[in-house]
């Protein structure tokens, strides 16, 4: 069970808690998170990743275990933290203003 | 009983206002989608609880919302509920958003640049959504002007989007040029006399027709003259802010341009500048009065460097001989130190007796006549930075 930490505009769209939890088959990978979170959450799709692209959004961060992860391949095993759900994959809105 | 509907869009959320018929005291409920851009908030004439709205973020992209109860609740068409309820459902899942360039040879022409600042080929990029105009007769359709810009329709109630590809397929497509405000697709006109006929306009492209449901486009900017481009008087290129039409005259267009206010008495095959005695002829909304065809409103901003009313002064103009001669309607305007703006989708019309005209300003003013513009009165004051207003009259 992998735990996600959603960003004030996503949970509220979603209409979820803050942090949810979703299953993931396999590897543990971005994408493999995404997937499973989109799945669940379909108001979501487009919003952390482009619709066709599926590239993350220009300010759309992704935190794990510490750590910036924003430019990891989104097929790279995420942390061990993460994948034991020790600690949340955190889906952050870049800090944007002045 | 006559209740009013006004469907605020601004900065930080939408706020819907409410009314009945009498237009004096109001009740207001929001923020909805709260910290989000609501860049427009449009009903379905058929259907008035069946209400669209574009809500965008610069982090988050484009959302689509839908109420089916008058505002009171929304939801993701075709999205709605989480988890489990969303999965079970038989709709399209997560693609209200999905604005997505149709290229494929069998619909025009795989067309995916345009010209950028510098004279340069990018790629048509989709920002947001600009308008919402739901169809004259079918509350599950409704087109979408987005930037870049594209005209988009649902038939499907918002749960999936497709495009007209005529229009950026058209010739022209490849000069077309962002203003300063990115390259919208910012105004929608169906012709309620003709189905078959759609008016849109883009920034900085200029106006185009439909005679065949959006299929194939025309550009009709004979007439237009605009300073600002290398020929002024070119087919494509000019920088349209806004058209309007009376539906009792609909090949009567009125146009508020970057500079000028304009008429079409032909469908848009030809225009005539009727600014007169206008204090600036630079603005951006135009209105059209529900029962009057010849009598329109436009709000007079100080050029297009300065973006705010002359002297200070915010007020509006209306005509009663379809433009030319203008005057100036100040009763319960601020008439010094006012320096806000009205944005191009920011001014509405109901249909009641006496009409009543709305606007909102980037200072988060929503004002109100009761009386064809004769006295305005501020319904709400401090708002977030109002993008759209649009007005219901429920019968």
């Amino acid at each position: 069970m992998i735990r996600v930490v959603l960003p004030h505009h996503l949970h509220t769209l979603a209409r979820c808690d803050r942090e949810v939890t979703v299953d993931v088959d396999g590897i543990v990978t971005q994408r493999a998170v995404l997937d499973a979170l989109e799945a669940r959450y379909p108001m979501l799709r487009g919003t952390v990743r482009e619709h066709v692209t599926m590239k993350r959004r220009p300010r759309v961060r992704f935190f794990a275990d510490g750590e910036d992860v924003s430019h990891e391949s989104p097929d790279a095993e995420l942390p061990a933290s993460i994948v034991s759900g020790d600690q949340p994959f955190m889906i952050v809105g870049a800090i944007a203003g002045g | 009983m006559t209740a009013i509907r006004v469907l605020v869009g601004t900065r930080k959320g939408a706020f819907i206002l409410t009314s009945d018929g009498q237009r004096r005291k109001w009740s207001i409920d929001g923020p909805h989608f709260a910290g989000w851009e609501i860049y427009h908030v449009k009903g379905s004439p058929v259907q008035t609880d069946r209400i669209y709205a574009s809500q965008t973020s610069s982090w988050f992209g484009q959302i689509i919302q839908r109420s089916d109860d008058g505002g009171k609740t929304w939801s993701q068409p075709g999205s709605d509920g989480a988890g489990e309820k969303a999965a079970a459902g038989s709709m399209p899942q997560g693609k209200s958003n999905m604005f997505v360039y149709d290229t494929s040879e069998t619909t025009g022409k795989p067309l995916t640049t345009h010209q950028w600042y510098d004279g340069t080929q990018h790629p048509w990029e989709f920002a947001r959504v600009w308008h919402l105009e739901p169809s004259l007769d079918d509350p599950d359709t409704c087109y979408a002007g987005v930037e870049d810009a594209a005209l988009f329709r649902t038939t499907n109630g918002g749960v999936t989007w497709h495009e007209f590809a005529g229009l950026r397929g058209h010739e022209s497509g490849p000069h077309w040029a962002p203003g300063a405000g990115g390259m919208c697709l910012h105004t929608i006109v169906l012709d309620p006399a003709n189905s078959d006929r759609i008016y849109c306009a883009i920034s900085a492209a200029g106006t185009f027709r439909s005679d065949d449901a959006g299929e194939s486009w025309t550009p009709i900017n004979r007439g237009l003259s605009s300073g600002e481009i290398p020929v002024p008087t070119a087919e494509v290129g000019h920088c349209v802010h806004r058209i309007a039409i009376h539906p009792s005259k609909p090949d009567t267009l009125f146009m508020q341009k970057h500079w000028d206010i304009m008429r079409s008495d032909d469908g848009g095959d030809s225009w005539r500048e009727v600014s007169g005695n206008l204090p600036s002829d630079f603005g951006f909304p135009i209105a059209v009065h529900a029962h009057e065809p010849e009598t329109i409103y436009v709000v007079p901003i100080l050029s297009d460097s300065l973006h705010y009313p002359p002297d200070g002064k915010l007020r509006v103009y209306r005509s009663r001989t379809g433009g030319e001669q203008w005057e100036a309607l100040t009763k319960g305007l601020p008439q010094e130190h006012c320096y806000v703006n009205v944005l191009r989708d920011a001014m509405s019309v109901d249909t009641a007796d006496p009409c009543g005209i709305y606007f909102g300003t980037t200072g988060g003013q929503v004002y109100a006549s009761n009386d064809s513009g004769e006295s305005w009165e501020a319904i709400v004051r401090d708002l977030p930075a109002v993008l759209s207003v649009e007005v219901q009259t429920i019968t």
